[in-house]
């Protein structure tokens, strides 16, 4: 892999940028691979990447059903954060914040992290009180967090609706300075090249519809190019999780749903924080471009569709403009949608299963592309050593069994309505 | 814009109605020792088909009754509706 460099860029704009080497390799899938990832979202590849760096298993194939970079993972809002309650997610996204903070050297890829701070509104007194309780459960676990009130928050956002007969006043907010923003398809695309260059195989347009089971072994894969054999499998379906585990007769702890988000037509700069309204579910950042990236809840019934409907995109812009009274004046460019692999407890499971060779990689709700190389760094972890990472220790699929929930939102089961 | 046939009031924006999710769990009889596994799997685990799929939804802004549809989840396409005490097995 020629290096991308300041050198690099003088040179191919010499020659009228004619002359980049492909990011990655189009190679035909091979007749067996030792580990076999399928889905080549943000976390396939990630975790290919890794147990190719960290644990030298490099005849890895990552099968993608569509394109790299078509699902998830080039969908979302791209909010980075470990605002958490609970020790376990706020030490494993922590983690993740970690590695966000040296991935662009780390892939030689501009990934764009921008640690601009998060802004977590609250609008009550009790919301206050929540929110200096995760505060201190975060600083407790080493997190920097900080508690601001509303003089503070005028100086950050002034163009917030900080006037007097305000439906939901500002009373303050819990800030995370190392929260922010990265580019979502530079994350794959860096992974992708990454991953390549230490020799896995990125094979795309390539759909696994079944699997090769014996006496309880992985020994292979169906796919629309052909019969692959392996004998391990990462999963790492996002959205489609549940119609892979049919094929194997698992039923999961999962509902997929769809989750809409939005952007406005670009302005000039405006908001340089992400800030998310506490009245109800509303988050927002400006993108590079100029647009406001806005997004809030799922559409609310289990889909399969990556589209949703214009009742949640009207409520998501209404308290948008109950924030922002000035986002009234501009007008929407785009919407589209993408599943979600909700889980019971909102929480992911990074875990082996009964079957010896299968692992999985799954319950991301709207909050995977955060984790997206903590998920790879730890899922590379659970395949090559056939057991879990410290980290994702406590993500594993028997909680749903012994109860060991990790119920950061407190919802129930009703998924929908995290 | 969904339109949802509620079976007492008839076609209604969606935006009247509130999901309540999947319409096959059955809760474990009491008259009886439950293992575990079956409350496992009544409480936390469902099929999540994609196609059709049977789920419970209420006319929370209309007339308050819960109902049954039978919804295609890749298409969205309301197939029918149907009052709670109708047994039409599962959605397939
Ligand atoms: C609108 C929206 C906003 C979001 N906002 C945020 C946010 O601000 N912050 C955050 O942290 N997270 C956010 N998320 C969540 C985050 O995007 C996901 O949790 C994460 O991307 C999921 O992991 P992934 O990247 O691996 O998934 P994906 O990119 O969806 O990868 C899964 C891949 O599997 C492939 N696949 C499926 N079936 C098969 C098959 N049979 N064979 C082969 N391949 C298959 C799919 O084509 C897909 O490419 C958001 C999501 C959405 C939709
Ligand atoms: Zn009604």
């Amino acid at each position: 892999m020629k290096k991308y460099s300041v050198f690099s860029l003088i040179k191919n704009a010499l020659s009228h940028h004619q002359n980049w080497d492909v990011a990655w390799r189009d190679p035909e899938p091979k007749k067996e691979y030792e580990v076999i990832i399928i889905g080549g979202g943000g976390h396939g590849l990630a975790t290919a990447y890794y147990l190719a760096k960290n644990f030298n298993i490099r005849n890895v194939a990552i099968l993608e059903k569509g394109w790299i970079g078509g699902g998830n993972v080039g969908r979302n809002t791209t909010i980075l954060r470990s605002n958490y309650m609970y020790n376990a997610n706020n030490l494993f996204y922590e983690e993740g914040m970690k590695m966000w903070r040296n991935l662009s050297q780390e892939l030689n890829y501009n990934v764009m992290y921008s640690p601009r701070n998060i802004l977590n509104l609250a609008h009550s007194d009790a919301q206050m009180n929540a929110y200096s309780r995760r505060g201190n459960s975060m600083r407790l676990n080493g997190i920097d967090a900080q508690l601001l009130y509303r003089e503070d928050i005028k100086k950050i956002i002034p163009f917030a609706d900080f006037s007097s007969n305000c439906r939901f006043p500002i009373f303050g907010a819990l800030r995370q300075p190392a929260g922010g923003t990265a580019r979502h398809d530079a994350v794959a695309w860096g992974y992708a090249r990454g991953a390549d260059d230490l020799g896995v195989d990125i094979i795309q347009n390539c759909e696994v519809t079944g699997f090769d089971v014996n006496n309880g072994k992985i020994q292979g894969v169906q796919t629309s190019r052909g019969n692959i054999k392996t004998k391990k499998i990462g999963l790492c379906v996002a959205g489609s999780t549940s119609l892979l585990a049919e094929k194997l007769n698992m039923t999961l702890p999962i509902e997929a749903h769809v989750l809409q988000a939005c952007v406005s037509e670009p302005i000039k700069p405006l908001l340089d924080q992400v800030v998310t309204f506490g009245a109800g579910h509303f988050y927002c950042s400006q993108s590079d471009k100029g647009e406001m990236v806005m997004g809030g809840d799922l559409d609310g019934y289990n889909s399969y569709a990556q589209r949703g409907n214009l009742p949640t995109i009207q409520h998501v812009l209404t308290e948008g403009v109950a924030l922002f009274p000035n986002l009234s004046r501009l007008k929407i460019l785009r919407t589209w949608g993408g599943i979600m692999d909700m889980s019971m407890d909102t929480s992911p499971i990074i875990d082996k299963t009964h079957i010896d060779g299968l692992y999985l990689n799954c319950g991301w709700c709207y909050g995977g592309f955060k984790a997206t190389p903590v998920s790879g760094l730890t899922f590379a972890h659970t395949i090559a050593k056939d057991e879990v990472h410290e980290l994702n220790a406590p993500f594993r699929l028997d909680r749903f069994h012994t109860g060991h929930l990790i119920d950061e939102k407190g919802i129930g089961t009703k998924t929908w309505i995290s | 814009m969904l339109e949802i046939k509620c079976p007492y009031c008839g076609k209604r924006s969606q935006n009247e109605f509130a999901y309540g999710g999947d319409a096959t769990v059955k809760r474990p009889e009491l008259n009886k020792e439950v293992p575990d596994e079956e409350w496992d799997t009544f409480v936390y685990y469902r099929k999540n088909p994609r196609g059709n799929h049977l789920e419970l939804w209420h006319h929370i802004s209309g007339c308050r009754q819960w109902f049954k549809a039978k919804r295609n989840t890749a298409t969205h396409e309301i197939i029918d509706t149907f009052e709670l005490s109708d047994d039409i097995g599962d959605a397939s």
